[in-house]
């Protein structure tokens, strides 16, 4: 049966032309403990792709191989059909530029006031005049729902929440085509949650972005998440929520099935 | 994507009417050369104002931004500048931006560099004066933290100071003995140079022993340790201000300053004595080596020489200052250490900042002592 479902997937894949992010045979190993084998991932142009899977599974290291962060034992990452082992410095510089990272805490340069934080990816890719940048700026935190007055506050001075948008304003600045979330909706409250979930999902289609986010939220898995990527015995299955609860593995039944998926659901 | 990566401005005039057309990719890589002529758009007064969309291939939140604000001009201009052939999946973005207006300008004072100054001495003034009062307080704070565990003799914790002790003394054998060698070398250099002018080179051996064993031993061992302990107590326990550890320990109803200061500033004042002594006996070797190769002072010789050179208090003079300096250079490493607020690049300003006040206070200490010495005449 788990069987079936995965073929139905490769079908549906089949029928979409070249996806953007393709993975194959991708192994990821720390000293003896390997954490992916042989493990595939497509993601397609558009969707977006939550990515879920018990703790230490590996759902960030594989978001680390994929962004370039981390070289993968064995196996191809290819990014809008380029394969990131083979790039040149310049040609990974570029293909960096489609693409925007919100790390878990927002990462955010602490010494540089959340203006400044966004202008960095802008100043070092865009010939923008200081007038229009300054704009631009302005643009990408009205975006992402940030208060006006956020703009000169430094890091420090903001709340979790608010760190997480400036993090996600400085990942949108160059308008990528590819965005990377690693838990947006961790600690943040249920209210802060539904609004960044809601920000992604509008975001999302007015860009007409591609979304690989690592999730632990069912809400969010559920309200914006296209497909799932659930991580299980070093590889990844991939599907709809409809699709994954069809396979009767023990980690999904118990994760799309238990009391927090059904109250999620709404059941 | 067969189109040129270009965006195109054109503006389409005739009969009362202004047509702004803009074609092609309008986003971030070909605004540059977009922006300045989508400002220079003047109709005529009175003309009807439209802006065409229609052959826009691309567009990013930064290219609607630019033509968002165009129509916001024109139309506070008073023309009508109605929007036409917005492709749907383009409406969602000006839905976004749109309220972008409204955020004021990201400031930027005026630089005003007489009012800046001013403001920055002023500001500064009172920086010092309230890090004078909290330096204080945090003396305060350790003397009832002393007096406290001097009542409760349980809780002190020997585990703690011995890992510091072999931290700040034991690991630090290397570079106090190897510097206080080498200065005790260019010091007996320097000496015989000059006192072999007037055929007095034997008092090289005196000058040697008193400027060593009275204050160069104990302020080099000093500076190097405030160089290599303070700044180590001001990062760690910075480090550990950021991670939420001492909020951590002062919730579970532990004494940040019992469990992290004390150790360290026992540790050290046990310490500083020790390493102050064998930088004295270090320097007097590499003085001595040189000596005999300079001076051709032989070992004996030159011990001789220094026992009628040094009394008791020549030594003692040395070592009694070393606590009080390690009292200084614990209290203002672990004071900055818990002054860090926030984030990683306050943890590299107070470590500066400690290092800069420990050597300072040392040397300051040091010519008090020097006053009160030369008072009580020994």
């Amino acid at each position: 049966m788990a069987q079936q479902a995965l073929v139905t997937a490769d079908q549906q894949r089949e029928a979409v032309p070249e996806p953007v992010i393709r993975v194959r045979g991708l192994r990821n190993q720390f000293g003896t403990q390997v954490v992916h084998d042989n493990l595939d991932l497509d993601v397609r142009k558009g969707e977006v792709l939550g990515v879920v899977g018990g703790s230490g599974s590996g759902k960030s290291v594989l978001l680390r191989t994929i962004i370039g962060l981390r070289r993968q034992q064995a196996g191809t990452v290819e990014i809008m059909g380029r394969d990131t082992s083979k790039l040149t410095e310049r040609d990974a510089k570029d293909l960096r530029a489609q693409w925007g990272v919100l790390f878990q805490d927002g990462a955010l340069f602490s010494s540089l006031s959340v203006a400044e934080n966004i202008q960095v990816p802008l100043k070092e890719y865009t010939k923008l005049s200081r007038r229009l940048m300054d704009e631009v700026t302005r643009v990408k935190i009205v975006m992402t729902g940030l208060p006006a007055d956020a703009a000169v506050k430094f890091p420090s001075e903001l709340s979790g929440g608010m760190r997480k948008r400036a993090g996600l304003a400085r990942a949108l600045a160059l308008d990528p085509n590819i965005l990377f979330l690693d838990e947006p909706t961790a600690g943040l409250d249920p209210i802060g949650a539904a609004n960044f979930d809601q920000l992604i999902g509008t975001l999302q289609q007015s860009l007409g972005l591609t979304v690989f986010m690592v999730t632990h939220d069912l809400d969010s898995l559920i309200a914006i998440c296209d497909r799932i990527a659930v991580l299980i015995d070093k590889k990844i299955v991939v599907g709809t929520i409809k699709e994954l609860l069809k396979l009767d593995h023990p980690w999904i039944q118990e994760y799309f099935r238990g009391p927090r998926a059904r109250a999620a659901f709404g059941e | 994507m067969a189109v040129a990566e270009q965006g195109l401005l054109d503006i389409r005039r005739g009969e009362g009417q202004w047509v702004v057309v803009a074609t092609g990719v309008w986003d971030i890589s070909t605004l540059p050369s977009l922006d300045d002529a989508v400002r220079k758009i003047a109709p005529d007064r009175g003309d009807k104002v439209r802006i065409d969309m229609s052959g826009i291939d691309k567009l990013d939140s930064a290219g609607a931004w630019v033509l968002f604000r165009l129509r916001q001009r024109l139309q506070d201009e008073g023309y009508d500048a109605d929007v036409e052939g917005l492709r749907p999946e383009h409406a969602g973005l000006f839905a976004n931006i749109s309220s972008a207006k409204d955020v004021p300008e990201l400031q930027k004072a005026k630089f005003r560099p007489v009012l800046h100054m001013l403001e920055h001495v002023g500001r500064r003034t009172f920086q010092m004066a309230s890090e004078a009062r909290d330096l204080l307080s945090f003396f305060g704070e350790i003397c009832f933290a002393v007096a406290y565990v001097l009542t409760h003799p349980r809780r002190i914790k020997l585990v703690p100071v011995i890992n510091q002790m072999e931290q700040v003394g034991l690991n630090a054998l290397p570079i106090v003995g190897l510097l206080a060698f080498l200065i005790g070398v260019v010091l007996a250099f320097q000496g015989a140079d000059q006192l072999a002018r007037f055929g007095a080179e034997i008092y090289t051996v005196n000058l040697l022993g008193v400027s060593f064993l009275r204050e160069i031993g104990i302020l080099i061992t000093s500076i190097i340790i405030a160089g290599r302990s303070g700044s180590a107590f001001t990062a760690q326990i910075g480090t550990m201000k950021v991670n939420e550890e001492i909020d951590a320990m002062s919730a579970l109803g532990l004494s940040p300053i019992q469990l992290l200061v004390l150790p360290r500033l026992l540790a050290l004042i046990l310490v500083l004595p020790l390493l102050g002594f064998y930088a004295d006996i270090m320097g007097l070797i590499g003085g001595a080596i040189m000596s005999m190769f300079v001076l051709d002072i032989s070992v004996a010789r030159f011990i001789e020489q220094l026992n009628g050179a040094l009394s008791m208090w020549t030594f003692w003079i040395g070592i009694i200052k070393a606590p009080f300096f390690a009292f200084v250079i614990a209290m203002i490493g672990c004071f900055n250490g818990l002054k860090v607020a926030g984030s990683a690049e306050s943890v590299g300003m107070m470590t500066t900042k400690a290092v800069v006040q420990a050597i300072f206070l040392v040397i300051v200490l040091d010519a008090v002592f020097s006053i009160l010495f030369s008072y009580l005449k020994i």
